[in-house]
């Protein structure tokens, strides 16, 4: 469960260049929800993400993830909660270490690091069993460096790295809009299935309406740093990608010219 | 190149084959490009040196010189991560101010400690000429040294310092204390080097107070070439590869100072190390297909 409480964050605060990028969000996400964030570019999708997972400070407000308020934990600390997959899919794994490797970091995230040996036959039994879920062979690469892996294949494994651990919430920042079309639809596939599977509590931001609609149980949309819509059940059900950039418009009272919102 | 001059290098290559992996834990595993190691070597010889003098069994002597030295990187790294200085300055600043320390700490710029017994002093009743004692009681010791750090590396601590330097934000995400690891692994990597250096004071007989000077790039150098030798492989074959590189860069100095023809003297070793390590870097890259702007 995540409950996010009137939060705020303001970048550059005081300076020609500040920029409200969240003003008073209020939210909460129960346990097993799977919610899409849509809106347009600087509407704050990213940063309430961020501010989730601990890379983004608020300026005001409080975040509790399964009723422990970590408004002021770090990202390292937070990470026994919150499982994360980027949006580069450089980012999150280490291209000069092997496949195993990183998911032998994965596997102990938010556990204490000691001297045990972090590759052990066992973990690589683990490591194969879930990697031939993927259907990518990977299971038979565990030794390869991970720089030798498409993007896709990267964001697959990233997913599996998110999930090998336990985690209250998974953070899916925009985790396919990096790939050609159709690596996104596989690791969008994989996305639905994985977080079925372990009935996760997921937030995913994405740019593509259609993709807000299609996966996840609701939809909460952002605007200017605010919350515009929050739909689920059967409205949800019942919305279209038209109907869903018409509320938009109603609710903001204008136009919308943002390309990029209306993709797909 | 005469065996005595041969072996002679085969030993200095040994005793920084700790520097070499020491760079290697600081440059290659944590990203930190660290420049007081050019104190942390004349840092460990002088405490080793001292501590000898003062009849303090020379494997405690050893013991010292390594936690001064692991003094050193945590100094650097407060500097970095605590006051965010910039890593290369930081590690300067520490450089510079080593010099004074170890002035302090010998008394006087050279501490002879020619007729102490050193912790290869034992190894000299085996029979062998000493010239091989000494290699070869410093091989062991490097492999020991390998097969720990080896062992480190391969750990879920020392993973998550490979994972720091490759790549932060993924280590955050992994709930990695980023920050510590910097403090762990800069620790270490000038014990390694302080190390060298209480070995380089044992082996030779003295400490020096200039004897720092280069470290860094003879490290690099170490580094580099072993790069160069072992393109493939994980972390051991990494490993290996610096104490073979700064056994070849030892061994290669000592083949261009003895080569007649290129009428090389002492004094020119900076410049040759220099050269060395830049082609190091040129070649790999000649190799991939030219300098590319």
């Amino acid at each position: 469960m995540i409950r996010v409480e009137g939060l705020s964050v303001v970048y550059a605060r005081g300076t020609p260049l500040q920029k409200h990028a969240l003003t008073r969000v209020s939210l909460t996400i129960r346990s097993g929800e799977f919610v899409s964030v849509i809106g347009s570019n600087g509407a704050g999708k990213s940063t309430l993400l961020g501010a989730v997972a601990g890379d983004v400070t608020p300026t005001a407000g409080r975040i509790e993830i399964d009723g422990r308020d970590v408004t002021r934990w770090s990202a390292a600390h937070r990470a026994g909660l919150v499982a994360r997959v980027f949006q580069d899919p450089l980012a999150g794994s280490c291209g000069e270490l092997t496949i195993e490797e990183n998911l032998a970091l994965a596997a102990a995230r938010g556990t204490a690091r000691g001297l045990r040996r972090a590759l052990t036959a066992a973990r690589r039994n683990l490591f194969r069993e879930r990697l031939a879920d993927l259907g990518l062979g990977l299971e038979m690469r565990l030794g390869d460096r991970m720089a030798l892996l498409s993007g896709g294949q990267r964001q697959a494994l990233a997913l599996v790295m998110a999930t090998i651990a336990p985690c209250s919430v998974l953070l899916l920042d925009e985790h396919t809009a990096a790939l050609d079309p159709g690596m996104a639809e596989y690791v969008i596939e994989l996305t639905r299935r994985v977080i079925g599977e372990q009935r996760l509590t997921a937030l995913m931001v994405t740019h593509s309406m259609r993709q807000a609609l299609d996966c996840g149980t609701r939809t909460v949309m952002l605007h200017e740093g605010e919350v515009v819509l929050d739909v689920e059940g059967t409205e949800r059900a019942g919305l279209t990608v038209d109907a869903l950039v018409d509320r938009f418009r109603r609710v903001r009272g204008q136009t919308i010219d943002d390309d990029e919102l209306l993709m797909e | 190149m005469s065996a005595i001059a041969f072996f002679g290098a085969l030993e200095l290559g040994l005793v920084y084959a700790f520097v070499g992996l020491g760079v290697f834990l600081a440059f290659r595993v944590l990203d930190f490009p660290d420049l007081t190691v050019d104190g942390s070597l004349p840092l460990g010889a002088g405490v080793a040196a001292v501590a000898i003098l003062a009849s303090i069994d020379p494997w405690i002597a050893t013991l010292m010189a390594a936690v001064a030295g692991s003094c050193a990187g945590l100094v650097t790294a407060t500097l970095n991560q605590r006051f965010r200085i910039l890593h290369l300055l930081a590690s300067i600043l520490t450089m510079i101010a080593l010099f004074s320390v170890n002035l302090r700490i010998m008394g006087r710029p050279n501490v002879a400690i020619l007729n102490q017994a050193t912790i290869v002093t034992p190894f000299y009743d085996l029979g062998l000429q000493s010239y091989i004692v000494r290699p070869l009681f410093l091989a062991v010791l490097v492999a020991a040294g390998v097969i720990l750090i080896g062992l480190f590396l391969t750990s879920e601590f020392g993973l998550a310092m490979r994972a720091t330097g490759a790549n932060p934000r993924m280590a955050r995400a992994q709930g990695i204390n980023t920050g510590f690891q910097v403090y762990v692994g800069m620790a270490l990597s000038n014990a390694l080097v302080a190390v060298a250096g209480a070995l380089f004071a044992q082996t030779n007989g003295f400490a020096d107070v200039t004897a720092g000077v280069g470290t860094i790039v003879i490290g690099l150098a170490a580094v580099i070439i072993g790069q160069t030798l072992f393109r493939f492989g994980g972390i051991w074959v990494a490993l290996i590869g610096c104490v073979v590189g700064s056994i070849v860069y030892r061994v290669a100095i000592q083949f261009a100072l003895a080569a007649d023809f290129l009428g090389l003297k002492a004094s020119d070793l900076n410049l040759v190390t220099a050269v060395l390590v830049a082609l190091a870097l040129i070649l790999p890259r000649l190799r991939r297909g030219g300098l590319a702007a």
